[in-house]
């Protein structure tokens, strides 16, 4: 059994109380809400009778539904904007702060909570969402719930949970030029399955995952459910003080140092004791993408899609639906895959760091005849700041469309899917069949750098290459700002 | 068993072999109907009901939004669609159900289309907490058991299943001729069966009792307090 991590003592900070059914009542730090998994939260609430205990520990945004291309009111999509006013009309009512379409605030949830200083260590956050594991980059127990827990927080501002065994994954290492924190956590869920982390949550440590900025840290603790660990988290330190200094609700003044040191002393330290360990080195990860309908279905760039003889037996039925529905040939390299549609964004790799990555691929290069390829802002301040160093002019040059900021096609709750059989790269975070909006449509999941590498190759390419050698046209660069 | 039968489902029922069952409420100590098998692991929420679905602000009308994409690959045969499953209460799966999304859309609409509990070899975390806020228990059996359980039920449709979440125990009862009862042993962490067994599944009421201790942990809290000035 765990103890002394910074999940065992951000727990016993939380507990409320134990409950007859064996789990623990947990006071929820910060709950975040969308239009998706709310509206039969509060119907169900007004149904009871019942207030919302803490409105200001619960903060709402708008992303799953909203189009990328316009966002004038009302939406074309009656339903859409059915969803966005049942929100207004909830937060309205029980004094929600929303943070709504050009607010300057609005975002992808996992995207926004963090830049506003909301999230911050030592907090339990949960939201109806399952990548809210993203919020443990900064060392905060975050959790995705279904809605009728969503109702319990509103209701309560705490959930019943069972404790979580916790798993250190210990990265040693440097990431190498070409490779991110995408590559990385496709690799951990390659390695640990699916399903290997169901019941614990993931602790990521060591030298690599010192050496991540938060935005990469986020990247990685958000996919830490897709290895079926609902939380992931780092422990905070000089990185993380650095990110939430200054932002809006982050402590300031006094408040701010005070803050520092309760965040240092929840770290995980030498005394932690964990229920198991994996280790992974850093520099031997290459460039991952998925070629399968699970995120565990990953490769590096420069393997073949695995023969079933390669596949452990269990994980072969998996693998044939896999060749199937992708309609791959196994043993076939994965690089040199024509692809269709090339999508960067989501709250995986929807950050600024994600389009700067992005942006030096595409830079000086144009996107492959017959690809649609598109860049996303995971939020408005996103969208901003790449604004503000010109990334959008970058992108557009190259052929990318430059949209506003939202979900899209993450998944398809909104005007952006795939067509048919189309198939994407895509900088989000999961495969499953139909995830992208289309029963038949495929999704390659890679790091935002190779995404542009694939749309300027019109195919799966190797983003080294690309990053090794000047764009052929580097006269095109200076010309960039002045294209549509 | 006293909530009214949901219009969704009760449209769902073409061979009304037995009545659309209510929505869980109260103690869920015992099941019995027919069951339907859904063969495949790791099968995720966004295959339970794809999110095109999702854009509702509310759960009613989502049965038809079961394993849509499923049902419209292989038109009729599913067994959602096969008109001998209609009216199964009892969905028997295999490992990983429920996994990815935490949409709690997913047990809505198979509880809207008219399962009442699950039998699997494991199911995701979130989506078995879902279940379980719902009253739907998700039990799990052997992957061997459950092979031949699938088996059983495509064959002979008709089979009642008798699920005790007290005793943990699943009686097999073959139609009239088809052999005799057989029984499999089921589990469930003893935490949620108490849940389930008691009625107290629905756990708002029991957050809500703590009101004082809530204040406690609330007011011990750094991050509440302008951490400690
Ligand atoms: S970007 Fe994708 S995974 Fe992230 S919150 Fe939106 S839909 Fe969910």
């Amino acid at each position: 059994m765990s103890a002394a991590t910074l999940y065992d003592k951000v727990w016993d900070l939380h507990r409320v109380a134990d409950l007859p059914g064996g789990s623990t009542q947990l006071f929820i730090g910060l709950h975040l809400i969308h239009e998706v998994t709310s509206p039969q939260a509060f119907t169900a609430l007004h149904d009871l009778g019942l207030p919302v205990r803490h409105p200001e520990r619960t903060v709402a945004t708008v992303d799953h539904i909203v189009p990328t291309t316009s966002q004038a009111r009302p939406f074309a999509d009656p339903l859409a904007e059915e969803m966005l006013a049942t929100l207004e009309a909830n937060c309205a009512a029980h004094g929600i702060t929303l943070h709504g379409l050009g607010s300057g605030r609005q975002g992808i949830v996992h995207v926004i909570a963090p830049e506003l200083g909301l999230t911050q260590p030592g907090m339990t956050v949960a939201c109806g969402d399952s990548h809210t594991s993203t919020h443990g980059a900064f060392g905060a127990i975050a959790f995705g719930i279904g809605t009728s827990q969503v109702r319990d927080v509103l209701a309560s501002q705490s959930l019943a949970m069972n404790k979580l065994r916790v798993r250190r994954i210990w990265v040693e290492g440097t990431l190498q030029p070409g490779v991110y924190a995408k590559d990385l956590v496709l690799h951990v869920i390659r390695s640990l399955g699916v399903k290997g982390g169901v019941g614990h949550a993931y602790e990521f440590a060591g030298p690599a995952i010192d050496a991540l900025s938060m935005e990469e840290r986020m990247t990685l603790c958000n996919m830490a459910i897709e290895g079926g660990a609902r939380v992931g988290y780092c422990n905070p330190d000089a990185t993380t003080f650095a990110y939430l200094r200054g932002r809006p609700h982050a402590p300031a003044g006094e408040a701010w140092e005070r803050a520092v040191a309760w965040w240092s002393s929840l770290a995980s330290g030498p005394d932690a004791v964990y229920d198991d360990e994996v280790r992974f080195d850093a520099a031997a990860i290459a460039p991952t993408v998925t070629w399968g309908i699970t995120p565990g279905q990953g490769i590096g760039v420069d393997e073949c899609v695995p023969t079933l003889e390669q596949t452990p037996a269990e994980e072969r039925p998996l693998a044939e639906e896999a060749y199937r529905y992708m309609d791959l040939t196994p043993g076939t390299p994965i690089a040199g895959l024509p692809v269709d549609v090339c999508f960067i964004g989501s709250c995986t790799n929807g950050r600024l760091s994600d389009l700067r990555a992005a942006a030096a691929v595409a830079r000086g290069r144009r996107v492959a005849a017959g690809i649609k390829a598109f860049v996303v802002p995971g939020s408005e301040q996103v969208a901003a700041a790449a604004e503000a160093e010109g990334l959008d002019a970058v992108f557009r040059a190259a052929g990318f469309e430059w949209r506003e900021p939202g979900c899209s096609m993450c998944l398809a709750m909104n005007p952006d899917r795939l067509e048919g059989r189309q198939i994407s790269a895509s900088s989000s975070n999961r495969n499953f069949k139909g995830r992208q909006g289309s029963a038949s449509g495929r999704t390659l999941l890679m790091s935002p750098a190779m995404v542009a590498a694939a749309a300027v190759r019109g195919q799966v390419a190797d983003v080294r290459e690309l990053l090794a050698t000047a764009p052929a046209d580097p006269a095109a660069a200076p010309l960039a700002a002045g294209r549509p | 068993m006293s909530a009214p039968p949901s219009p969704a489902a009760a449209s769902h029922a073409p061979t009304p072999v037995l009545a659309p069952a209510p929505f869980p409420s109260g103690p869920v100590r015992r099941l019995q109907g027919r069951g339907v098998a859904v063969v495949g692991n790791d099968i995720d929420t966004d295959r339970i009901i794809p999110a095109r679905f999702l854009k509702c602000v509310s759960f009613d009308g989502l049965a038809q939004g079961a394993f849509a994409d499923d049902r419209l690959e292989q038109p009729g045969a599913h067994p959602f669609d096969r008109p001998e499953h209609q009216g199964a209460t009892i969905l028997v799966v295999n490992g990983n159900f429920g996994c990815g999304s935490s949409r709690e859309h997913a047990p809505q609409a198979l509880m809207r289309w008219g399962i009442r509990a699950l039998i699997g070899e494991s199911f995701a975390e979130i989506f078995f907490g879902n279940c379980l806020a719902l009253g739907i228990p998700c039990l799990q059996a052997p992957a061997a058991d459950l092979a031949a359980l699938q088996a059983a039920l495509t064959a002979s449709p008709a089979t009642i299943l008798d699920l005790d979440i007290e005793a943990l125990r699943l009686t097999i009862s073959p139609a009239a001729g088809a052999g005799d009862p057989r029984s499999l042993a089921l589990s469930l962490a003893e935490g949620p069966q108490r849940m389930l067994v008691s009625g107290q599944w629905d756990g708002t009421a029991q957050l809500l009792a703590h009101g004082a201790a809530l204040d406690a942990t609330a007011a011990r809290l750094p991050y509440l307090s302008g951490f400690g000035a």
